[in-house]
């Protein structure tokens, strides 16, 4: 295995395992697995469905919790935190861009890219400026008025990624973001990914998409539950 | 940690609701139908409890009320003679008897009421005459509104003079000055020494029905100078022949020094009464009794009304439960993406419980606006007589907004005890 060397881990499991009760089964989902990746890391986690891929992704978002093992992100240990500090840990330091966009229906763009902010307590017209600003970037400019339902799939794609930058996260967890999509406007997705790559954001993105572990510098593999395949490419784009 | 904000917080409930515009109007419907209803019974019950009291106030709730009541002489029927006299009621002697015997007897007064066309110049009335004596007025709470009232002078000499009433004033002197005037009484001279206004009439500013009832048409003369022009002997008559009948007091008006004395006065005025009164020519009415009566009444009324209210108000709670339950549900989704992009569990339940607020209290705005203006029609429309009560708002208010927060709850924790992994996927 070839390891550049980084400075800063953003993400380290140490024998992470979780466990669910389904019923009167018991299924193990991570059975003790290791993983560690670095600021500035684009990493990609694949693996067929029921190999553990989704539920690590759920645990790297801290929107579950960790039967055993350590989880420290951007080195705090996160493994024991309560319901809400990991609501906070969500709002302050993670992006999350989903397959389904996940935008909430009755709001604008620009209030969908304001809500992880709404839930700091920043003020209203402070977060305006950022969501803008951000909006601009991911070319909505013309559409920032829009409801969810009045925008293209690449376009709502587009406002989930300016809504997972407002808060400058330290991770920006991406599960299938293209899935849904065209493969033209799947390629614009991840020419911005790769972009935000490039300025030096922390990425991991969930598929099984043999084309897009192309794209990535590193590609993570899991079966039944545990990492089978943990490689380095050095060329991070196609 | 920095929360969200409060003015943010209702904003948003609101945008949520407006998404929802039919829904949330039908959910405030019962919060309103409640609100109303409770507001309009309360002032419609509020107003027949004033009416009643006020009346029976003003029989004053220290006094003893004793009347004269014909009875039929069913042993005289075959003697043609007795009945052309019918003897009954009260006598001088119960006055004087009740007097010595009632425990706490402030004042006693006698008077006689009858019926007599009283004139002046060409104006003609039938109206009650009272013969009574100068203590009246206190036990009455009238106020005079000119000249004097009879006067114990008045008495003593038996003096022709005359106080009228306020109404009878205006209808038989219109546009002259009574005090000082003469008027014939059934045939009989009065001097107008004084003009009576009725208590309620000076408290009571606008023209109410209640006005109307309370306005003085009597005529009062002193009881002794009644005696001496009439005696005790009254000639009815009637379907072409006359009776006579003889009744000593209409009425007697026994006045307590306390109010926690009357009870026991009033068992000593039966136990006279009985006594001399093999039958019960009289009656007894005791405003302080009457005034429990209707403190009792209103307290069942009141239970009866609070029962139905809370029910209205607890249906109008299960409609909203009911219908938050099913917009949680609709939106797990979004409460799913909330909670993965930092919202807390509190931070859910507040929202939901802001829309149920957001909800109740309009509802509730509402629902008082139309709960004020369903009496006032009422009253326009017919004579009940209605008060708006600031008690009655509050109360239907707060119970209305406290029952849909306590009916909230249960979905906003539900919607925020959710799993966001499982919430995310939901479709």
């Amino acid at each position: 295995m070839l390891r550049p060397t980084m400075s800063e881990a953003i993400v380290e499991l140490k024998g992470a395992v979780k466990e669910y009760v389904n019923g009167s089964l018991r299924v193990t989902a991570m059975r003790g697995v290791d993983l560690r990746i670095d600021r500035g890391e684009y990493a990609v986690i694949m693996g067929a469905s029921g190999s553990g891929k989704s539920t690590c992704l759920n645990i790297l978002g801290c929107l579950d919790r960790l039967s055993a093992g350590t989880y420290l992100l951007g080195g705090q240990d996160v493994s024991d935190l309560d319901d809400d500090e990991l609501s906070e840990i969500r709002s302050r330091r993670l992006g999350f861009i989903f397959q389904s966009y996940n935008l909430i229906p009755q709001l604008n763009v620009l209030e969908n890219i304001e809500v992880p902010l709404f839930y700091q307590g920043v003020p209203e017209s402070q977060a305006r400026v950022r969501a803008e600003k951000l909006a601009k970037r991911m070319g909505l400019q013309s559409r920032l008025k829009h409801k969810p339902m009045e925008l293209s799939g690449g376009q709502q794609q587009r406002v989930a990624i300016a809504r997972s930058l407002v808060c400058d996260p330290i991770l920006m967890l991406a599960d299938e973001p293209t899935g849904n999509l065209d493969s033209k406007t799947g390629h614009e997705i991840l020419e911005l990914i790769d972009e935000l790559h490039d300025e030096g954001k922390t990425i991991v993105m969930v598929t099984h998409d043999d084309e897009l572990a192309g794209r990535a510098q590193r590609v993570v593999r899991f079966l039944d539950g545990e990492i089978i395949s943990n490689e380095w490419s050095g060329a991070p784009k196609a | 940690m920095i929360s969200m904000r409060p003015e943010r917080m209702v904003k948003l409930a609101f945008k949520n609701l407006s998404q929802y515009k039919l829904r949330a109007g039908l959910t405030m419907l019962g919060i309103i139908f409640g609100v109303c209803s409770v507001v309009a019974m309360l002032s419609v019950g509020e107003g027949a409890n004033q009416e009643i009291q006020e009346k029976i106030q003003r029989m004053g709730s220290q006094n003893i009320l004793l009347k004269s009541v014909k009875v039929p002489q069913d042993e005289n029927r075959g003697s043609g003679r007795s009945s052309m006299v019918a003897s009954y009621g009260l006598t001088y002697e119960d006055a004087e008897r009740l007097a010595r015997f009632v425990p706490n007897l402030v004042a006693s007064t006698a008077m006689k009421v009858l019926r007599y066309d009283v004139s002046f110049k060409a104006r003609r009335l039938q109206t009650d005459v009272i013969a009574t004596t100068p203590w009246y007025l206190n036990v009455q709470n009238y106020r005079m509104v000119r000249g004097r009232f009879l006067t114990s002078a008045d008495m003593e000499f038996g003096s022709p003079v005359c106080v009228i009433g306020t109404r009878l004033a205006r209808l038989l002197f219109a546009g002259f000055d009574p005090v000082g005037k003469t008027v014939s009484i059934g045939g009989d001279a009065y001097t107008v020494v004084g003009i009576v206004g009725d208590i309620a009439q000076q408290e009571v500013p606008s023209g109410t029905q209640l006005w109307l009832d309370g306005e003085n048409q009597n005529v009062y003369i002193p009881l002794r100078t009644y005696l001496q022009k009439r005696g005790d002997l009254f000639m009815e008559w009637a379907d072409g022949g006359g009776t006579f009948e003889k009744i000593e007091l209409h009425e007697l008006i026994l006045t307590i020094d306390k109010q926690e004395n009357v009870v026991r006065a009033v068992d000593a005025a039966r136990r006279v009464l009985k006594k001399h009164h093999p039958k019960e020519d009289y009656s007894i009415v005791v405003p302080l009794e009457l005034i429990r009566q209707a403190r009792e009444t209103r307290r069942l009324f009141n239970i009866v009304l609070g029962s139905i209210a809370a029910i209205s108000l607890i249906v109008g709670g299960i409609g909203i439960m009911n219908i938050m339950l099913a917009t949680v549900s609709e939106r797990t989704r979004e409460i799913g993406i909330r909670r993965a992009l930092g919202a807390r569990r509190t931070d859910i339940v507040l929202q939901f419980l802001m829309e149920t607020l957001l909800l109740s209290i309009s509802g509730g705005v509402i629902g008082l606006i139309f709960g004020a203006i369903i009496p006032l029609v009422i009253t326009a429309s017919t004579d009940v007589k209605t008060v708006l009560t600031f008690p009655a708002f509050a109360v239907a208010f707060s119970v209305s907004v406290t029952v849909s927060v306590v009916f909230g709850i249960y979905p906003a924790r539900r919607a925020a005890m959710m799993d966001p992994i499982d919430a995310l996927r939901h479709e």
